[in-house]
C-alpha cells in the first residue's frame, strides 16, 4: 500500500505537475543568467553565456566571476534552502503562518550573531556563519521542546506560541546587546536587512555541506509527512514515525534556516509564501510540494534581487527588502482569496 | 463558513463548580465569577506593591512608609518633588500604558480567536514603528512630532489590515495572515530606513523601535488617561458581546447581537487603546500578546477577561519598567527590553507548566 494519498488515476495530472516543474526550472535558469548579466555594469546575456563556458580574464569576466556569479550561486542556494525549510515547516507544524521568523530560528540566529559581533568584534560574514548556525539550532531546539513538553504531540498553535514566546525573549536580548553597544549595532542594522551583495563565494563553499544536508532530509521526508497528514494514529499505521519526523524535520530546518541567515541575514517572506504556491499549483501532496518549494523559492529569492538592482541603479536595494514587498502582497492575495485553513 | 474553531489552549476548570456572585439592579444585571473578582484583587494589591517600591527605588531611596506618606500629601518637600516630578508620572504612564495594551490585547485576541491575533503580531507596532521612523530619520521632527507619527502610522496601518481582511466579513486566521503581511512590508520598510540613516539618528530610533518610558512627564499622563477614561467602558460593555461572539456568528445572531457591528467597533476600540499606548510609550512588544494570556489562566475563564488583562497588563509593565530601572543601573535600558525578556520567558514558562501538567 501507498503512503501517498490516493493515486491519481489520471496520468495526465502527474504530467502536467512534472511539465510545470520544468518550465519552472527553465524560468529560474533564465533569472540566473539575467541575474549575472544586470547590475551597476550591465553585461549582454551573450557574454554572460560565453565567460561561462570559456572564462577569459576581459573586464566582465572578472566581475561575472569574482562578484555577479557567488551572489547568483548564493541566491540559489539560499533559495533551495528557505523554499525547502518552509514547506517543511508548514507541513510539520500544520500551520500555514510557519516560517523561520515565527518559529524563532531567525531570533536566535540574531542573537548569536549580535553577541558574536559584540563580545569577539567580528565583522566578516563567513566569521559569524557558525554563531548564526549555533543560534538558530538552540532556537529551534528550544521551540520544539518547549512546544512538545507533555505527552501530547506538539500541535501548530504550540509551536507558534512557543516560537513567540522565544522569540520575545531573544529579540528583547539583541535590542539590549545593540542599544548598548554602538559598533554591534552599526553592523547589525546592515546584516538584519538580508543581502545577497558582497558575500564571497567561500561563504557558499563553507556553507553547501550544510544546504545539501539538509535539501537532502527534507525530500526524504516527503512520504512521512504525507502519511502524518492523515493524523498520527494513520500516520503510525502506515509506517511513518511521528516523533521521528519531526525530530528530522527540526533538524533540516536548521540546518537550511540557520545556514542562509548566516550566510545573507534574515530573508523574510520567501519561506512562508512559496509553499502556499506550491500548494496551490499541486494540491497537498508533499512529494510535489517540497521540489516546488525548492525550484520556486529561488526564482522568487532572484527574481527580487534583479529587481532590487534595477529600480535603484546605481544603488540597489536589498533583497531582503524586494522579498517582502513582492512576496507579502501575493501572500495577501492568497489569504483573502482562499480559506486558508488550519493544514 | 471559515471560522476557524478556538485554537487557544483552555485551561482546565477546577472540580467544584464555579461559585457566581449575581448583582441585579432594576435592568443591569452582571454576574462575576468569585475567582475572577479575587484575581482582580490579587493583581490591583501586585500593582500597588510594585508603584511603593518604584516609587521608593532609585538613585534617592525613600523607604516605603515615606513614600505613601507623600501620597497622602504628608511627606517631606524633597521627597515630594522625586515623587511628583520625576516618578510618579513614569510609574502612572507604565501603569496606563500597561492597561490599554492589556485591553487591547484581549480585544484582538478574542476578535481572531487566536492568541496570536493581538496587535504586536498584526502589524499595528509596526506600523506605528514605520510612522515614528518616517518622523525621526526623514523629517528629523521632535518627540510630539515623533508620537503624532506613529499615531497615524499604527491606525494606518490597522485600517489598512483592517480593510483588507474583509470579504463577506472579518474572519480571525485572515485578519493574522494579512496583519503579518503587512507587518513584513513595515518591517522591511523600517529596515531599510534603518540602513538610510546616520549611525546617530539610527541609534536614536532604536530607542524609540524598543519602547521606552524614560522622561515620561504629566504631559505624557494626561493624553492616555482621557483616551482610557473613554475607551474602557465601551471595551467592558463590548466583552460581553465578544464572549457571545467567540460561540460563533450564528449563535450569536441567535442571541440578537450584530457581529459584524460588534467586530468593527472592537477594531476601533481596540486600535485606539494600542494607538494611545503607542504613542505614549513606543511600541512596547509582548504586553498585549501576553497580559490577556495570563489573565486567562489566572482567572480559568475562557473569552475576553477585559478587567483581569487590563490589571495583568498593568502589573507587567510596571514591573518591567522596574526591572529595567534597577538591573543594570545606572545604565537605563528601554522598557522594551525587559518586557521582551521577562515577558516571552514568562509566558515560555507559563505554556510550558501547563502543557506538563495535562501529562497526568
Amino acid at each position: 500500500m501507498s503512503t501517498a494519498p490516493p493515486a491519481d488515476p489520471d496520468r495526465r495530472h502527474n504530467t502536467r505537475r512534472v511539465g510545470l516543474l520544468v518550465l519552472a526550472a527553465v524560468v529560474l535558469l533564465v533569472l540566473m543568467l539575467i541575474s549575472i548579466a544586470v547590475g551597476s555594469k550591465s553585461i549582454s546575456l551573450g557574454t554572460v553565456i560565453t565567460e561561462i563556458l570559456h572564462p577569459t580574464d576581459s573586464e566582465d569576466g572578472i566581475i561575472i566571476r569574482s562578484s555577479r556569479l557567488p551572489r547568483t550561486l548564493l541566491g540559489l542556494a539560499v533559495g533551495i534552502a528557505l523554499g525547502a525549510a518552509g514547506a517543511l515547516m508548514q507541513s510539520l507544524t500544520r500551520n500555514p503562518l510557519a516560517d523561520p521568523g515565527i518559529l524563532g530560528v531567525n531570533a536566535g540566529a540574531s542573537v548569536a550573531v549580535v553577541g558574536s559581533i559584540s563580545l569577539f568584534g567580528l565583522t566578516d560574514p563567513s566569521a559569524y556563519v557558525w554563531f548564526a548556525l549555533f543560534g538558530a539550532a538552540v532556537a529551534s531546539v528550544l521551540v520544539y521542546v518547549l512546544g512538545s513538553g507533555g505527552r501530547a504531540a506538539a500541535t501548530p498553535v504550540r509551536l507558534a506560541l512557543a516560537g513567540a514566546a522565544i522569540s520575545a525573549a531573544l529579540g528583547a536580548v539583541v535590542s539590549g546587546i545593540v542599544l548598548l553597544d554602538r559598533a554591534a549595532f552599526d553592523q547589525f542594522r546592515f546584516w538584519s536587512v538580508g543581502s545577497l551583495a558582497g558575500r564571497p563565494l567561500e561563504v557558499l563553499t563553507e556553507l553547501l555541506p550544510f544546504l545539501a544536508a539538509g535539501s537532502v532530509i527534507a525530500v526524504a521526508l516527503a512520504r512521512p509527512l504525507n502519511a502524518l497528514a492523515l493524523g498520527e494514529d494513520a500516520g503510525r499505521a502506515l509506517g511513518a514515525s511521528p516523533t521521528r519526523t519531526r525530530v528530522l524535520g527540526v533538524l533540516a530546518v536548521t540546518l537550511l534556516c540557520g545556514a542562509s541567515v548566516a550566510a545573507v541575514g534574515p530573508i523574510g517572506f520567501v519561506g512562508l509564501t512559496v509553499p502556499h504556491i506550491a500548494r496551490g499549483i499541486t494540491g497537498p501532496d508533499q512529494r510535489w510540494v517540497i521540489p516546488y518549494s525548492m525550484v520556486l523559492a529561488p526564482v522568487l529569492l532572484l527574481a527580487s534581487d534583479i529587481l532590487g538592482r534595477i529600480i535603484a541603479r546605481p544603488h540597489e536595494i536589498e533583497v531582503g527588502i524586494v522579498t517582502a514587498l513582492v512576496g507579502a502582497p501575493v501572500f495577501i492575495l492568497i489569504a483573502r482569496r482562499n480559506r486558508m485553513a488550519a493544514l | 463558513m471559515t471560522t476557524t474553531p478556538p485554537t487557544s489552549t483552555h485551561p482546565r476548570t477546577t472540580g467544584r463548580p464555579a461559585r457566581i456572585l449575581l448583582a441585579r439592579s432594576g435592568r443591569v444585571s452582571v454576574a462575576f465569577r468569585s475567582r475572577s473578582l479575587w484575581v482582580c484583587a490579587g493583581l490591583l494589591v501586585t500593582t500597588l506593591v510594585i508603584a511603593v517600591l518604584s516609587l521608593g527605588t532609585g538613585d534617592f531611596v525613600i523607604s516605603p512608609s515615606n513614600v505613601l506618606r507623600t501620597l497622602f500629601g504628608d511627606g517631606a518637600t524633597k521627597d515630594t518633588f522625586i515623587i511628583h516630578t520625576l516618578r510618579l508620572p513614569r510609574l502612572l504612564t507604565a501603569v496606563l500604558v500597561g492597561i490599554a495594551l492589556g485591553i487591547g490585547g484581549t480585544l484582538f485576541q478574542s476578535l481572531s480567536r487566536n492568541p496570536l491575533g493581538s496587535p504586536d503580531i498584526i502589524g499595528f507596532n509596526t506600523g506605528a514603528a514605520t510612522g515614528a521612523l518616517f518622523v525621526i530619520l526623514v523629517f528629523h521632527g521632535t518627540a510630539n512630532q515623533t508620537a503624532v507619527g506613529s499615531l497615524i502610522g499604527g491606525v494606518a496601518t490597522a485600517l489598512l489590515v483592517y480593510v483588507l481582511a474583509i470579504t463577506r466579513g472579518v474572519h480571525g486566521y485572515r485578519l493574522i495572515l494579512v496583519g503579518i503581511g503587512v507587518a513584513a512590508i513595515l518591517t522591511s520598510v523600517n529596515a531599510y530606513l534603518m540602513t538610510r540613516a546616520g549611525l546617530r539618528d539610527a541609534q536614536g530610533a532604536m530607542v524609540w523601535l524598543t519602547g521606552s518610558l524614560n522622561g515620561r512627564s504629566w504631559e505624557h499622563v494626561r493624553p492616555i488617561t482621557l483616551a482610557l477614561v473613554l475607551l474602557v467602558p465601551v471595551a467592558l460593555w463590548l466583552g460581553r458581546d465578544l464572549r457571545f461572539l467567540e460561540l460563533g456568528d450564528d449563535t450569536a445572531g441567535a442571541l440578537g447581537l450584530k457581529a459584524e457591528r460588534t467586530r468593527l467597533l472592537a477594531v476601533l476600540v481596540g486600535v485606539g487603546l494600542t494607538a494611545l499606548a503607542t504613542a505614549s510609550a513606543g511600541p512596547i512588544g509582548f504586553i498585549a500578546l501576553s497580559a490577556p494570556q495570563v489573565a486567562r489562566r489566572l482567572t480559568g475563564v475562557p473569552g475576553p477577561n477585559v478587567v483581569p488583562s487590563a490589571l495583568t497588563g498593568a502589573v507587567l509593565l510596571a514591573a518591567a519598567d522596574l526591572a529595567a530601572q534597577r538591573i543594570f543601573a545606572p545604565t537605563q535600558l528601554p522598557v522594551g527590553v525587559m518586557t521582551g525578556a521577562i515577558g516571552g520567558v514568562y509566558l515560555a514558562w507559563l505554556l510550558s507548566r501547563e502543557w506538563r501538567k495535562r501529562r497526568g
